[in-house]
């Protein structure tokens, strides 16, 4: 159960660290001032949802090693985030698209992880769902205004979204370890949450005018640490440069 | 969007926005921003003037929509009521626990 409750809560922390430091690369760049603002923002309420979780998963491992020392010091095979989250940017659309289809599955997840057995979970998730509600609201409302806008606006979201597709299926792709964890009350399986998130993803994307790609693949490797994208070492290295090279500096 | 006349909008509208802050008592006008309409701008103003908890309630008004006093007028507007002394109520005593006047 430990290996598992460990696996569980890398998944986690490691989801939130890898699209925060995505988002982050939006910093001074994205289209207007205030959206630059709310990025920013996000990235970091998605940081601060890091520290806890890979703070209870050293915890839980009891080998001596911070949430610092994972984020910091473990190789791409060793992280356990879903491969959409590590995908680059794209424009600002593919961003967002991304953003919602994450919000979507991640708002599911927490709403059941409130009642986890295990109360540490509880606490951590009951913090980032008042977080999380304002993220999906704001990635829904700006990705009907962008789907439902201009002739370019529109191609560009139906775009992003063909092409981020096939990359949310992960999110949901099922272990033993799920089911040891489902059998102890602690987490949900990942495939109960699909019909949410199937849900408000019919009715954003829907009032998007955008339409769901009818293939039912998914692409895989990421949540297992098997097959990650080529592009998850490139970001390490952006990320983790500092603390690689000026090994244990501090504020 | 609006029904503006002139050229093509390249910027979104101006919103002013007024933040009720957790011990105040009224809005107060804590600067402006751009977004497509009301509702995003709402939003828009929780991530840039709400960020550190300063507030618990946000009014958003279009910029445009704003009717201003005309700094032309200045004199005939305010400078008459600057010999009215007996304007302000200081010759009252007003007990303490009415609070805050």
């Amino acid at each position: 159960m430990g290996d598992h409750l460990f696996e569980f809560l890398l998944r986690q922390g490691d989801n939130t660290l890898i699209l925060s430091h995505r988002i982050s690369e939006w910093c001074g760049h994205a289209p207007i001032i205030e959206e630059d603002i709310a990025l920013a923002n996000i990235a970091l309420d998605l940081l601060g949802q890091t520290q806890m979780w890979l703070g209870l998963a050293a915890e839980v491992e009891g080998a001596g090693r911070s949430a610092d020392d994972l984020a910091m010091l473990r190789d791409a095979w060793d992280f356990r985030n879903s491969i959409l989250v590590e995908r680059p940017n794209g424009d600002f659309g593919q961003t967002m698209m991304r953003q919602f289809l994450f919000d979507a599955y991640h708002v599911e997840l927490l709403n059941r992880l409130v009642s986890s057995a295990d109360e540490r979970i509880a606490a951590i998730a009951a913090k980032s769902l008042k977080e999380v509600e304002y993220h999906v609201e704001r990635s829904a409302s700006i990705v009907i205004a962008l789907g439902d806008g201009s002739e370019e606006s529109h191609a560009r979201m139906q775009a992003a979204l063909d092409d981020q597709w096939t990359f949310a299926g992960e999110l949901f792709e099922t272990d033993a370890g799920d089911h040891a964890l489902n059998d102890a009350g602690i987490a949900p399986l990942p495939s109960e949450l699909r019909a949410g998130f199937n849900a408000r993803a019919t009715a954003v994307l829907g009032d998007a005018t955008l339409i769901i790609p009818e293939t039912t693949f998914a692409h895989s490797g990421g949540r297992s640490g098997k097959r990650h994208s080529e592009h998850l070492g490139h970001l390490l290295t952006q990320m983790q440069w500092l603390q690689r090279a000026y090994p244990g500096a501090t504020w | 969007m609006s029904d503006q006349n002139t050229s093509p909008r390249t910027e979104w509208p101006l919103w002013e926005i007024f933040i009720r802050g957790q011990h105040g008592m009224s809005h107060r006008h804590v600067g402006s921003l751009h977004a497509p309409d009301a509702e995003m701008a709402i939003k828009n103003a929780r991530d840039v003037y709400t960020r550190r908890n300063e507030g618990v309630s946000i009014w958003v008004v279009e910029a445009e929509k704003i009717t201003a006093s005309s700094p032309s007028d200045k004199g005939p507007m305010y400078e008459p009521s600057q010999s009215k002394v007996y304007r302000h109520p200081t010759f009252f005593d007003i007990p303490d626990d009415v609070g805050a006047m």
